[in-house]
């Protein structure tokens, strides 16, 4: 038995930037440090455009022009013993082919990104099966079948000669969703993979993934905005503001006693389905744009915890440990309570 | 205040899709029926919830109802003007006119921004269209509609590409509102973002409405936000309208039974609550449907008559509709078994 290491991935201090035609750099993720656990979940939210898909992109080195991972390290720890170093792969690479795919698939967020518009739905997924595994095409047929029935495609069998346009929006979505879990992945990274369903198909997609996890021991990088869907689904959590992480904890820690303003903020946020208030609480203000990140805290403008002085001077602060597996990035870090 | 005329009337919409078989020849084999007998009023400023599965014609019912596509049969009557029309039978020249008055706010924004033009010109450009601002006016509406919806006035010359999906849902909010329509099918509108930015864009959407009477069709699958919002909801099963109730009465006591196993499948944020996996079965194919309630193969209370007859959506109180044999029999109401696994009340 070689030595596996208890991460799957771990990423050090990623900084991912677009460079906009008229001469902005957008610092998208911005020293972005986590690991997944081997066979665990790890849930990362946050507020839209807060950098949670490019943080995945680069981890699949898809990052496309005008946008490039300038630092950071990425490194996959695969369940025979070797470690990919992710960065450094060239893009031709057998190896950066055999990550894709293979030992790492992805759920996008948008399901078109991963369909083709002018293939039916059936031969994309035989296709897939083809590239990464050693079967025959009538098996890579049935395999299609199958996982299309699992992710609840009625009348897979029938339904495999469409289009994605005959498909609705959650249909497509599950698609996408079979096509990454029909390889089998170390590694699955999900990116907002039921915002699309409904809330039984979700419990049943959650579901799928989980099994998955207990059965074949994958670990998941879970993309998502929904908090309810983390305290279900997540071993671990972590949150991010303005492409940063600002929280990590396990799940319990971070929805019952998140410690960082906007984390406390974000659960203050939840519409429940008990609140009847009349309007809904939210955080003050908007996020500001990648062009002007404010000074000190990024968060400071928008925190009711904010003190001048401290707050918004100097550079962002650094994630800091405050308990036994409990990190966050605030200077007031040791006063402030969730509950 | 509501007036007294709908706003919209929907009688017997029916939308299906041909399905063709294999081989050279391309012959029909079938329908999807995608939306199958939908009748439904809406007030002026009201807000009617439209949920149930995914692929169960929700989307297929707001594009029909707005023309977007041609009904197959059915009647939507809009009022606009002190008249009402049948959209499902005017004529593209009459339609024309009437198209701002009516918007659709889209599931999909990757899909739905032309990445080919700028923020500011999607926004835009139903202004453009309709001949109704220019030149500056047109920029200063644009932004000001931008900053309504949480994004900058200098995000207009970016493209849809340099925005991330929440910020793109935005974008499309704003261009459907430049019009200032009075009835908006929204469909999947807040799904992709967060639940703070959410919150904003739900009371966002609620100041539009009592500043403009704007009336609603929200299509959603996230249940507490269409508890937030909606003064009604429609559940919708295989095509069809199986339970509709003032929102209240619904989430306190559905009672069609694929309402129970929606509500119940909502999950808990927090961690100690387990989720219910409960609903098992295979997904209504619309294609093809079980003969009676499409809802029998996966129904725990499914009878003989179940599988011979499609319930009708009957008015079982005032106001209140719902298609379930069990409630032929006003005796025997299915009830809902384990409150345990409904939503929780916070109380910290
Ligand atoms: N091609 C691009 N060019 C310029 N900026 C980009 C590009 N792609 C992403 N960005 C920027 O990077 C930031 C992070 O985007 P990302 O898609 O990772 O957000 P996200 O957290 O996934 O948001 P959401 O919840 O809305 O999906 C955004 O501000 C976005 O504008
Ligand atoms: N252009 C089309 N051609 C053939 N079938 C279609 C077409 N558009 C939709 N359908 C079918 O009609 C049914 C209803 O689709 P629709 O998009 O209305 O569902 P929905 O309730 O909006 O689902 P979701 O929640 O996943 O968005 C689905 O079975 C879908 O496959
Ligand atoms: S009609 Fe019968 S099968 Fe349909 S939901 Fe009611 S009890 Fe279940
Ligand atoms: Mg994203
Ligand atoms: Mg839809």
């Amino acid at each position: 038995m070689p030595d596996i290491a208890e991460n799957v991935l771990e990423v050090r201090n990623l900084k991912t930037y677009f460079y906009t035609h008229d001469g902005f750099e957008l610092p998208a993720v911005d020293g972005v440090t986590f690991s997944v656990k081997r066979g665990k979940i790890l849930a990362v939210v946050g507020e839209s455009g807060c950098g949670k898909s490019v943080t995945a992109y680069s981890v699949l080195r898809l990052i496309q022009k005008p946008g490039q991972i300038v630092d950071g390290e990425i490194l996959l720890h695969t369940s025979d013993g070797q470690t990919i170093d992710i960065v450094s792969l060239s893009e031709r690479s057998d190896e950066l082919f055999h990550v894709r795919g293979g030992l790492v698939s992805m759920i996008f967020q948008e399901p078109m990104t991963a369909l083709s518009p002018v293939h039916s739905i059936g031969n994309q997924i035989t296709e897939a099966i083809l590239l990464h595994q050693d079967v025959t095409k009538a098996q890579a047929r049935q395999i299609t079948v199958d996982i299309l029935t699992k992710v609840g495609i009625p009348g897979a069998s029938e339904r495999t000669g469409q289009y994605p346009h005959e498909f609705s929006g959650g249909m497509r979505q599950r698609v996408v969703i079979a096509m990454a879990l029909v390889c089998k992945p170390q590694l699955l990274i999900a990116d907002e993979p039921t915002t699309a369903l409904d809330v039984t198909l979700q419990a049943q997609v959650l579901k799928l993934i989980k099994d998955l996890q207990a059965d074949l021991g994958t670990s998941v990088l879970f993309i998502t905005h929904d908090l309810a869907v983390v305290a279900q689904m997540a071993d671990e959590v972590a949150v991010m503001y303005l492409g940063r992480i600002v929280e990590q904890s396990d799940v319990r820690t971070v929805m019952k006693n998140p410690r960082h303003p906007y984390t406390i903020g974000l659960l203050k946020s939840l519409p429940g389905v008990s609140t009847e208030a009349e309007r809904l609480p939210s955080i003050e203000g908007t996020v500001p744009s990648l062009t002007e990140i404010p000074p000190g805290c990024p968060f400071h403008p928008r925190c009711p915890y904010a003190v001048s002085g401290t707050c918004d001077v100097g550079g962002p602060p650094e994630l800091q440990r405050v308990a036994e597996s409990h990190s966050i990035a605030c200077v007031r870090a040791e006063e402030i309570n969730g509950k | 205040m509501i007036a007294a005329e709908p706003l919209l009337s929907v009688r017997n919409l029916r939308k299906f899709f041909p399905v063709f078989g294999k081989g050279f020849f391309q012959r029909r084999v079938g329908y999807v029926k995608a939306v199958d007998d939908i009748s439904f009023d809406l007030m002026p400023g009201e807000t009617l919830g439209l949920v149930g599965e995914s692929g169960c014609g929700k989307t297929t019912t707001g594009r029909t109802i707005l023309r977007a596509l041609d009904p197959t049969d059915g009647e939507v009557f809009f009022r606009s003007n002190g008249e009402t029309v049948d959209l499902a039978e005017i004529p593209n020249r009459q339609l024309k006119p009437l198209r701002p008055k009516m918007q659709m706010i889209f599931q999909d924004p990757f899909s739905s921004l032309n990445p080919r033009m700028t923020i500011g010109r999607i926004v835009g450009e139903p202004l453009v269209i309709h001949g109704m601002a220019k030149g500056s006016e047109l920029t200063d509406r644009v932004a000001e509609m931008l900053v309504k919806v949480g994004l900058k006035p200098e995000h207009a010359i970016r493209y849809p590409h340099a925005f991330s999906g929440g910020q793109r849902q935005r974008a499309g909010i704003a261009r459907s509102l430049i019009m200032h329509p009075s009835l908006i099918v929204a469909d999947e509108a807040v799904s992709a973002l967060d639940v703070s930015v959410q919150a904003q864009i739900i009371n966002l959407l609620e100041d539009l409405q009592s500043e403009f009477q704007l009336t609603y069709i929200f299509i959603a699958h996230d249940l507490s936000v269409v508890k937030h919002i909606c003064d009604r909801v429609a559940v919708m099963y295989a095509g069809k309208i199986v339970e509709l109730a003032k929102t209240e009465t619904l989430f306190a006591d559905p009672k069609h039974p694929y309402t129970q196993a929606l509500l119940s499948a909502v999950p808990d944020p927090d961690p100690d609550v387990k989720m219910n996996f409960a609903l098992t079965g295979e997904v209504a194919d619309p294609a093809n449907l079980p003969p009676g309630c499409s809802f029998n193969p996966r129904c725990q209370y499914a009878q003989s008559r179940c599988t011979q007859s499609i319930p009708p959506l009957r008015e079982i109180e005032p106001g209140r509709w719902v298609s379930c044999h069990l409630l032929d029999e006003p005796e025997s109401p299915p009830s809902r078994e384990d409150d345990a696994s409904g939503p929780k009340p916070d109380n910290d």
